[in-house]
């Protein structure tokens, strides 16, 4: 039990990194990483947004759709289960923690349309994770999406000052020095864990 | 606004991806081959085609404050539909998208062309919208097919097109492909998720090089055409 939950943990960080290997969640990816400081926040949100999703969304699943025959639902539930939990969650840390709200504004109602969150509650569905399983994976899939964002948002910081071709500007450049960083992510898929 | 002129928007100045710069996750992930692409792209020109007129036709029923849960619920439930029918009838694409055929619910193009055009337009406008905006967005996944297969195993359609015995197009993903040059040539790189970055960044710094070229001859005519106005006035 414990090793396979290290090995989903490396798993989620490293070798299948959400946005490098997995190709989810680009659009936040790209759009929020102009700063370390807003990335982290946007991270911060994303880990805890998809922990608690992948909670909900198993419960949900397991004990309403599959026994009343309804799993083709299974993404119109989980996209409102993930709408309404980002809409909760927005309003609970306006109450109750203004500090971080205010930290992290915006980027909280645009976890709802990040393809990491409704994509890793598929791929729990998927892999037939049982409830602690989906919980870590949704949990490190969200660290590495923030290890991914803090790591490329310092890059991006660089680029700035760089010069490039004129007709590189604006996501050309950022998206070919993605490139770049998922190369580096890439030695890690030569991992063999346990 | 007429046909002509969305169809130039949708497939060149406005294109989704290249210009609008939206929708990009499942573009970099799934173009390893034409089958996944071609595949990708009608499913979502499909989707985005009922979105756009379903969207339209009940845009002044909805409320305001909770237009987008409604816009995401149409979607999810064509996602939905268009998910199933891939899974009963061809489910090799159904098995080689995996799970970015149900994320097309997240897609933003799809709500982004909810939110900032069906809002405003005629159902007919939207239906045209859907079609020609689906259309760029599967010539840019072609394209990007074409780029990364060549590069990266030296081959052209792998599993649309069997040349074994004859030419000819196959649907269930089993075609190999016309072989360039030989596979162990290729840069296999490209066919990791490496090569989606690179291409897409590669091909967006191409169309933004054509748009800026394309507009400073405009502006260069209409200064010559200002110009000679203004000679012809001092003239009179």
């Amino acid at each position: 039990m414990l090793t396979n939950i290290l090995a989903i943990s490396l798993g989620a960080i490293l070798t299948n990194n959400f946005i490098f290997s997995q190709f989810l969640g680009i659009c936040p990816f790209l759009g929020c990483s102009s700063k370390v400081d807003t990335a982290t926040g946007m991270g911060l949100a994303v880990v805890f947004v998809m922990g608690l999703a992948s909670a909900i969304c198993w419960v949900i699943d397991t004990y309403i759709l599959i026994p009343l025959g309804l799993a083709f639902l299974e993404t119109l539930a989980f996209i409102l289960v993930i709408a309404s939990l980002v809409q909760f969650v927005e309003m609970f840390l306006k109450k109750s923690v203004p500090s971080l709200y205010s930290a992290l504004g915006i980027y909280l109602p645009l976890i709802t349309t990040n393809c990491a969150v409704l994509g890793v509650v598929l791929l729990n569905v998927q892999n037939h994770y049982n409830f602690i399983e989906s919980v870590v994976y949704g949990i490190t899939g969200g660290l590495g999406f923030m290890l991914a964002i803090v790591l490329f948002a310092s890059v991006r910081e660089r680029i700035e000052f760089a010069e490039y071709p004129e007709c590189f500007e604006g996501f050309s450049i950022c998206l070919i020095s993605a490139g770049l960083v998922a190369l580096a992510f890439m030695g890690f898929s030569g991992m063999k864990i346990f | 606004m007429n046909i002509k002129k969305q169809f130039g928007e949708g497939l060149v100045t406005n294109n989704p991806v290249l210009v609008q710069q939206i929708g990009m996750c499942a573009t970099m992930a799934i173009t390893t081959t034409l089958f996944n692409g071609v595949g990708m792209g009608l499913s979502v020109l499909i989707i985005l085609t009922c979105c756009n007129v379903v969207v339209s036709a009940i845009r002044k029923i909805i409320p305001g404050e909770i237009r987008l849960a409604i816009f995401v619920v149409v979607i999810a439930g064509f996602v939905t539909i268009v998910d199933l029918l891939l899974q009963a009838y061809i489910p090799a694409l159904s098995s080689a998208l995996g799970v970015f055929i149900p994320l097309i619910v997240v897609n933003c193009i799809i709500i982004g062309r909810a939110e900032a055009f069906c809002q405003k337009n005629k159902v007919s406008a939207c239906f045209f919208d859907g079609i020609f905006q689906g259309l760029g967005y599967t010539c840019v996944l072609i394209l990007m097919c074409v780029f990364r297969e060549f590069v990266g195993s030296g081959k052209f359609g792998g599993g649309l097109i069997d040349i074994t015995n004859g030419l000819r197009f196959t649907l269930d993903g089993t075609g190999s492909g016309i072989q360039i040059f030989p596979s162990e040539y290729g840069a296999a790189v490209m066919n990791r998720p490496f090569g989606g970055f690179i291409t897409l960044g590669l091909l967006m710094a191409v169309m933004q090089y054509a748009l800026k070229k394309n507009a400073k001859k405009k502006a260069l005519a209409e200064r010559a055409a200002a110009e000679a106005a203004a000679d012809k006035e001092e003239d009179e």
